[in-house]
């Protein structure tokens, strides 16, 4: 089989829409095009009738009751709604919130927001495997701890935090707890009832459907969690995000739910041992290359990996006809390596050469064949135009030279 | 972010890749740049010291395709030219050249530095006075 250029390697950032979902969602922008909210006529019957398989759907994947999901635009306002909606709710009871330095900046922002409104934030440290000390988040739980939100699965390096613990941990001491999940679900197994989550962040772009979707789990019993809202409006979903429910998004988003809760198993078999695959070509034919985060703890589409030596964005640059994502500055408009890395203690100069690849559904044994191929013409070729490279090999330390920094 | 031709076609066929005998003494080397910053430069001449015309120049450089670019460029711009003309190219004409970005100007500074650095090292090794180099190039530490 020929293959297509160019090749999407980059997952984590977006998948396509399965066409399974598409044609589920098509009904829903034509004839089947009520309000939900519609009460009296049989097009807001049907699009209710609709919503409510999908939240049906979402629900059996992760193990929750339909009521507790929450549609909202996408995870990033499930974070904003979950970390917000606590604070604001749970005022009374205390203004302490718990998080981690390597959480998406959903989170990481909208701490710093509820700090300036009066609230005190601990963001955990990790360490060079991306994980969290159990013993740490103990010790940093107080008696006016409202709430620890503690991503499942990272976005850069796909390091997997200890859940279930840290579920049992909140649960021990009543603190809320909060996962944006939005890498994990529909990848991995995730069980808001095994893991003691009360409130979870999903996104349907993520697992193969469309943008402009996701929700916020909220758990109804043991305890029963509420959230204040950040949209008010006609009392949508149960009070907590008021607007016109996106009908046919979320139609998708429940197909897309279905299909993962059906497919995943071999799904993480096929995707984990073509990601296996890739990481030794590329070992076999380079050196010096490491590998970011937590091996054993990680998603099994995600490889994040340092190519010593060789700048990021110019790796990029040679492998035009692939679409990964680089920790380097200078893919940033920040001109500041990934904070991620940072806070796992990768150095910058290492972060700077740092690629992350996202393997999905779609992804193909030739496609890892060709990057491999590409990735290691690339890297060869730009390791002989560098003269860090050309240092290491004539045994120069480079950790020990003085660079003249600005 | 879409890179202009020329720096496309310095990244793809770079100019004068390679290195200089660094303890010749006709040898002027630039070392410019940090790893954790993510560029280094390294500029190498060779120069006549009867003419003082630079008569050789290899880079090697570690960082985006702009600081490639704009190394590459650099070695093709010094060759013939005598170490004081070398000395007056600056770095707003490695941007003009280039079309780069205004957040990619950096990695012409860095080339201009490089350049000043590799002839100042020669200078040294000659006795000379140092040229006004803004960067000098870095000793390895002990």
């Amino acid at each position: 089989m020929a293959l297509k250029l160019p090749i999407y390697m980059d997952n984590h950032a977006t998948t396509p829409v399965d066409p399974r979902v598409v044609e589920a969602m098509l009904p829903y922008f034509t004839n089947q095009f009520g309000n939900a909210a519609s009460r009296n006529h049989s097009f807001g019957w049907e699009a209710e009738q609709a919503v409510e398989t999908a939240r049906e759907q979402i629900a059996a994947l992760i193990h929750a009751s339909p009521k507790e999901i929450i549609f909202t635009s996408g995870a990033t306002e499930s974070d904003n709604l979950a970390i917000k909606g606590v604070a604001e709710m749970y005022r009374e009871k205390g203004n302490h919130i718990i998080t981690m330095a390597i959480e998406h900046k959903a989170v990481l922002d909208t701490c710093k927001r509820v700090e300036k409104y009066g609230y005190q934030v601990s963001y955990l440290p990790v360490n060079k495997e991306g994980l969290i000390d159990l013993e740490e988040l103990r010790r940093a739980i107080t008696p006016k701890t409202i709430l620890i939100s503690i991503m499942y699965a990272n976005n850069e390096i796909g390091v997997l935090q200890p859940i279930e613990e840290i579920g049992r941990l909140a649960k021990e001491h009543k603190v809320l707890f909060h996962t944006d999940a939005t890498q994990a679900v529909g990848k991995i197994p995730f069980d808001v009832e095994k893991f003691n989550v009360d409130l979870a962040s999903l996104s349907a772009h993520k697992m193969y459907g469309p943008k402009g979707i996701g929700a916020l789990y909220v758990r109804r019993r043991n305890p029963r969690v509420q959230v204040s809202p950040l949209i008010d409006g006609g009392g949508h979903e149960r009070g907590m995000r008021s607007g016109t429910l996106n009908v046919p998004s979320i139609v998708g988003f429940g197909k897309a739910c279905a299909i993962a809760r059906e497919e995943m198993p071999q799904e993480m078999e096929r995707l984990r041992g073509l990601r296996d695959r890739l990481l030794e070509r590329l070992r076999a034919k380079l050196d010096e290359i490491y590998v970011n985060g937590s091996w054993e703890r990680r998603l099994p589409n995600n490889l994040n990996v340092s190519f010593a030596y060789v700048e990021g964005e110019s790796l990029l640059m040679g492998i035009n006809d692939v679409a990964v994502s680089s920790g380097s500055a200078c893919t940033s408009a920040t001109l500041e390596p990934s904070y991620v890395l940072k806070a796992l203690g990768v150095g910058e100069d290492l972060a700077h050469t740092s690629i992350r690849f996202g393997l999905g559904r779609f992804t193909t044994q030739e496609e890892v064949d060709y990057v491999v191929e590409r990735v290691v013409e690339t890297v060869s070729r730009l390791r002989e135009l560098s003269p860090l490279y050309e240092m290491a090999k004539e045994g120069v330390d480079l950790k020990s030279m003085q660079w003249k920094t600005d | 972010m879409a890179y202009s031709d020329k720096v496309l076609d310095h990244y793809k066929n770079p100019r004068n890749v390679g290195s200089l005998p660094k303890d010749d003494p006709n040898v002027g080397t630039g070392l410019v740049g940090a790893p954790e910053c993510g560029d280094v430069m390294k500029l190498q001449m060779r120069i006549n010291p009867q003419t003082e015309v630079i008569e050789d120049a290899k880079f090697k450089t570690f960082g985006c395709g702009s600081a490639i670019a704009s190394s590459s460029l650099a070695t093709e711009w010094v060759k013939g030219r005598t170490v004081e003309e070398a000395l007056t190219i600056k770095n707003t004409e490695i941007v003009k050249e280039l079309n780069l970005p205004p957040v990619k100007i950096h990695c012409s500074v860095l080339a201009e530095d490089a350049i000043k650095a590799a002839l100042a090292d020669y200078r040294k090794k000659h006795g000379q006075e140092q040229p006004t180099a803004s960067q000098p190039a870095p000793a390895p530490a002990d």
